[in-house]
């Protein structure tokens, strides 16, 4: 059987430079891809492989010849004749002072990454004051877009409150969450369309909630988990995950990767069970599997608890 | 998708507010009640869909009936609109003039920002906190809450007071200069007893002083707000009183504003309205797009953007339809010239949007009016049902074939919405964020179509345009600055108020237009373009107000403002201000601004509490250097505008490295223009 082979519509190429080396793209690859397929590292938080860019965070910004602002590497096109610099002063500058925002504001523990940045860029976000204490849950939810109270500046504003545990299967911990809006899309309509998470007030007290931060149990949540799975920081985790932490359990090391079908229905998703100590401690899902794209639903992401029911029957 | 609502319900009066904007419910699926034929077939979906932009509208319906947006209210809301709730919430938390938690019937926004600061707000500040509590709580059974405001439009007046009274229909005050009393009065909220002008008299039923007998008072179209102002308050001047020198032969902007009723488009007409018109059509879309261009007429918004440029763009797209946007969101600290202009001569607002809707090839346009100007609101909302009756608006103006309509739609107090692709978002119904450029507007603006969006100043500037011709036009001002320009002077003048001037002259000259300062008093530093703009000195008077003449000294003309801080302010705490609203307006998308404008005012409260300048100014330029190199939009990029400029220029936190040069050159900083 002969299978008819799709192709896409040929695209141009073209030539731009990188940090002064000629590159030669299709029409339509964005500065990222282009870095990536010369082997330039970029750093990315809010760009997301399976998402369309959101251009947030600006850890990606990188210098165009001409342009009056950087521009985020994630979104932004090469064109023809383009000149890009990935490491000049301005560049390397902007992202040192996002780690050292987001650093100050935001529990980056979990985020991967982060350390080998804040190295090479020379963030040190401890030098806006010491941290304030974490606000008490709800009142970061609270607050009155255009509204704050100034206090005196001596200690850093975060985004710090206690974790959000309000079902049996994921943990919210906004304390560690950078606003890349990645979870909102998956939930949103690029993929999930079950919309039970927004982003809800404005500037510095912006924040991922439900409707009027109703717990998820009352909200439209279905438990697919396809949050979890873009979010880039460890806000949105496995409870078992969540719990093993806290515990001081949590070891990657120990971890295993084991990528198999999804036995529940007959969609075929891919599913990869990450075992540690013999135990399922998470569910993650293949981003390239071209039908899924690291989808699941609720069955896959989390009903994995009967295969380690041992003895008793 | 599938809906999923809380359990709470809309009250009757909910209920009301939304389904008086919406129409009733067709069916138990959006909110009706259910009929045998609902179990059959599901309404809503695409159709009530595509209503998504008038969330914004629903949302503003239900806070002016009953002050907050309940969990009923809200689910009451996305059914009709098949809105998922989260969403919803999402929209109604980004406004501040949006509460979804209770709260009394009425409203007080006293502004707190430089002008007002500067003309005192601070005791008022304290009388309200000691009546009411803190900002944004109230007493027990008080009648109203109160909420410190940025700059309300009304600088020549400060400081100003705005209170917003919900009901059916709500009512609004304004109290500028605002007294003591006045708050007073407004704090304790309406009397308990039949006032005459108060109490529950439906819209028309009372006259209104300012219709002259020929306006619309009276007649049966509904207006979001009553005719009649709260009680208890000593009657809102008239537009013309924050033009000092009104009837001015050379006024062209002005010329109408005090001279004509605002509410009467017989005035209007007689007084040369519908003329510009008239003209537009005679010389076809192609033939006012040329006079356009030929007049150099450049955007008044803040960006200088040549108009005949982007109205060709935007008139040459395939894709249809096109869309016009009057920006009219007029939010930067210390502009109030929009406000004026709407609401002393309205109508004039509306021809010119008709006829530029004419030359890019739109049927639709939207006019974005900021939450905070009831009145500028209200003679608008006269002004185009008036010009539906005679024909002037709707299908075939003037005989012409042309079909163009106007809906106007009401910010809810958020400065970004200004920015030209938030704006968007806001009408949409979805929150108001900037997004990325390109593309730009003139290729996928609004609902995603070819877009012009322009200042208001700007498209009544395109009156005058068709009435002396492009190139007369280009005779006014100086070759790269044409036509006439308005100003709007605040602070420490003997005269702040709105100012024509043609480009060219100088700072000094429009101090001196406006009585200088009083004896005694010398200039600490002038803010020129509102916050995102930048201080100059006292002694830099002979710049010339053109667009090169202020970018050739380092600074921008941004819209228009020209704020005089005498040597009584307080620098250190307007600067304070000014990085508060950044940091209360950032939208919160990217990182730069949404931490960046933080850190800015935690360390400028540093300074003011006695932080070394060695320390914290270079901290404050590399935050500064991020906003403005790494932001998304023009907020970001300029929030660090103000500050840089009053230690660069003005000295201020100077301790820090004495060989830093005085004055940048110029170029050196991200010009305001470019940022807008
Ligand atoms: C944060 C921000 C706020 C703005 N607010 C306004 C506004 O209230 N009114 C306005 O006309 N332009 C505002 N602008 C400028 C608009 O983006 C846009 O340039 C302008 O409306 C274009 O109209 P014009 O060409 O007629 O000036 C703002 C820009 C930014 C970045
Ligand atoms: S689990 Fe699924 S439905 Fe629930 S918030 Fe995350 S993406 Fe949305
Ligand atoms: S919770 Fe995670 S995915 Fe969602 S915005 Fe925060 S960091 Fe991003
Ligand atoms: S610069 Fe500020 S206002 Fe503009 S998009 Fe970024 S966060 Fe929003
Ligand atoms: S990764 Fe590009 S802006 Fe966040
Ligand atoms: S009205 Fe108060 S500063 Fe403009």
């Amino acid at each position: 059987m002969t299978t008819p082979v799709l192709l896409p519509t040929p695209r141009r190429l073209i030539d731009a430079t990188i940090d002064g080396e000629t590159v030669r793209v299709p029409e339509g690859t964005t500065v990222l891809e282009a870095c990536e397929s010369v082997g330039t590292e970029v750093p990315t938080l809010c760009y997301g492989d399976t998402l369309t860019p959101r251009n947030a965070c600006r850890v990606c910004v990188v210098e165009v010849e001409g342009a009056r602002t950087l521009a985020p590497a994630c979104s932004r096109k090469l064109e023809a004749g383009m000149s890009v610099a990935t490491d000049s002063e301005r560049v390397r500058h902007s992202r040192k002072m996002v780690l050292e925002l987001l650093g100050s504001s935001v529990d980056l523990s979990t985020t991967p990454k982060v350390p080998e940045w804040m190295e090479r860029y020379e963030a040190e976000p401890e030098r806006f004051g010491p941290r304030a204490e974490p606000a008490a849950l709800g009142v970061r939810d609270a607050r009155r877009a255009g509204e704050h109270e100034p206090g005196d500046g001596a200690v850093a504003e975060t985004v710090e409150q206690p974790a959000k545990v309000d079902n049996d299967l994921y943990v919210r911990d906004y304390s560690k969450c950078i606003m890349c809006y990645k979870c909102v899309d998956a939930c949103g309509d690029q993929w999930q369309n079950s919309f039970a998470i927004g982003v809800a007030g404005r500037g510095f007290d912006a924040r991922i909630s439900t409707e009027h931060d109703v717990e998820l149990p009352d909200s439209a949540c279905v438990y697919c988990g396809n949050c979890i799975e873009v979010c880039p920081t460890g806000a949105l985790s496995f409870a078992t995950e969540f719990d093993m932490r806290k515990a001081g359990t949590w070891d990657e090391e120990k971890q295993t990767e084991t990528t198999t079908v999804c036995t529940y229905c007959g969609v075929g998703c891919n599913v990869t069970l990450h075992v540690q100590e013999n135990e399922i401690v998470k569910v993650s899902s293949p981003h390239d599997n071209p039908v899924t794209h690291g989808n699941l639903c609720i069955k896959g992401r989390f009903g994995f608890q009967h295969v380690q029911r041992r003895g008793g029957g | 998708m599938d809906l999923r609502l809380l359990d709470e319900v809309a009250t009757a009066a909910e209920r009301d507010a939304v389904d008086s904007l919406l129409g009733a419910p067709e069916s138990g699926w959006d909110g009706g009640t259910r009929q045998d034929s609902d179990l059959r077939y599901a309404r809503g979906g695409h159709a009530a869909r595509d209503q998504r932009d008038l969330l914004l509208p629903a949302l503003h319906a239900v806070n002016d009936r009953v002050g907050w947006i309940s969990r009923g209210a809200l689910n009451h809301i996305c059914r009709r609109l098949t809105v998922p709730p989260a969403e919803a919430y999402a929209v109604a938390s980004f406004y501040a003039m949006f509460a979804l938690h209770e709260r009394p019937e009425r409203v007080v926004h006293l502004c707190t920002d430089i002008a007002c600061a500067a003309a005192g707000s601070g005791r008022l500040r304290d009388r309200l906190a000691e009546r009411l509590g803190p900002p944004g709580t109230h007493p027990d059974d008080a009648a109203a809450t109160w909420h410190e405001s940025p700059c309300l439009g009304m600088c020549e007046r400060a400081p100003a007071a705005l209170a917003l009274q919900a009901g059916a229909p709500a009512r609004y005050a304004v109290s500028a200069p605002a007294t003591p009393e006045d708050l007073d009065a407004l704090a304790d909220g309406p009397p308990r007893q039949n006032g005459s002008a108060n109490g529950s008299a439906p819209v028309g039923a009372t006259a209104d002083s300012s219709t002259n007998g020929h306006g619309a008072a009276g007649a049966a179209f509904p207006t979001t707000f009553h005719p009649a102002p709260l009680s208890g308050l000593s009657p809102e001047p008239e537009p013309v009183a924050a033009v000092p020198d009104a009837g001015s032969p050379d006024h062209v902007l002005l010329r109408r504003i005090g001279r004509v009723d605002p509410l009467s488009l017989d005035d209007y007409r007689s007084a040369g309205g519908y003329a510009a018109l008239r003209e537009a059509l005679r010389l076809g879309p192609a033939g006012v797009i040329r006079e356009v261009t030929d007049s150099g007429l450049v955007g008044r918004g803040g960006a200088a953007f040549p108009t005949g440029r982007k109205w060709n763009a935007t008139a040459q797209q395939p894709d249809t339809p096109h869309y016009l946007v009057c920006n009219a969101d007029e939010s930067e600290p210390g502009t109030f010239k929009d406000r004026v202009l709407m609401e002393g001569d309205p109508f004039s607002v509306v021809e010119a949007m008709t006829v530029a809707g004419y030359a890019i090839g739109a049927r639709t346009g939207y006019l974005y009016i900021r939450g905070e100007y009831p009145r500028a609101l209200r003679h608008l909302e006269n002004a185009l049902s008036l010009a539906r009756e005679r024909g002037l608006l709707g299908t075939d103006i003037m005989g012409s074939g042309f079909s163009f309509d106007i809906e106007i739609r009401r910010g809810a107090g958020a400065y970004i919405c200004g920015e030209e692709t938030a704006i968007f978002g806001s009408i949409e119904g979805q929150r108001g964020e900037p997004r990325t450029k390109p593309p730009f507007p003139v290729e996928k603006g609004l609902f995603g179509k070819p877009t012009a969006v322009n200042n208001v100043e700007t498209l009544v500037n395109v009156l005058p345009v068709l009435l002396m011709g492009g190139p007369a036009y280009a005779a006014v001002g100086t070759e790269t600055s044409t036509g006439p320009k308005l100003f709007c002077l605040s602070g420490g003048v003997r005269r702040p108020g709105l100012y024509e001037l043609p480009f060219g002259a100088t700072l000094g000259d429009l101090i001196e237009a406006a009585g200088g300062l009083p004896e005694g008093r010398s200039i600490r530093g002038v803010l020129l373009g509102g916050a995102a703009g930048a201080f100059v000195r006292g002694d830099e008077l002979d710049i010339p107000l053109t667009f090169e003449g202020a970018r050739a000294a380092g600074t921008s003309l941004g819209s228009g403002v020209v704020l005089v801080l005498d040597d009584t302010a307080d620098l250190g705490a307007t600067l304070a201000r000014v990085a508060a609203f950044f940091r209360d307006e950032s939208c919160g998308q990217c990182v730069p601004c949404r931490v960046g404008t933080v850190r800015q005012e935690e360390s400028l409260l540093r300074l003011r509490a006695g932080a070394s300048p060695a320390e914290e100014v270079p901290l404050l330029r590399e935050v500064g250097q991020a906003m403005r190199d790494a932001s998304i939009c023009g907020l970001g990029q300029t929030a660090w505008n103000a500050v840089e400029s009053a230690i660069d220029r003005l000295g201020l936190y100077s301790e820090e490295d004495p060989d830093t040069p005085a004055t940048p050159a110029p170029g050196d900083r991200a010009a305001t223009e470019e940022a807008r």
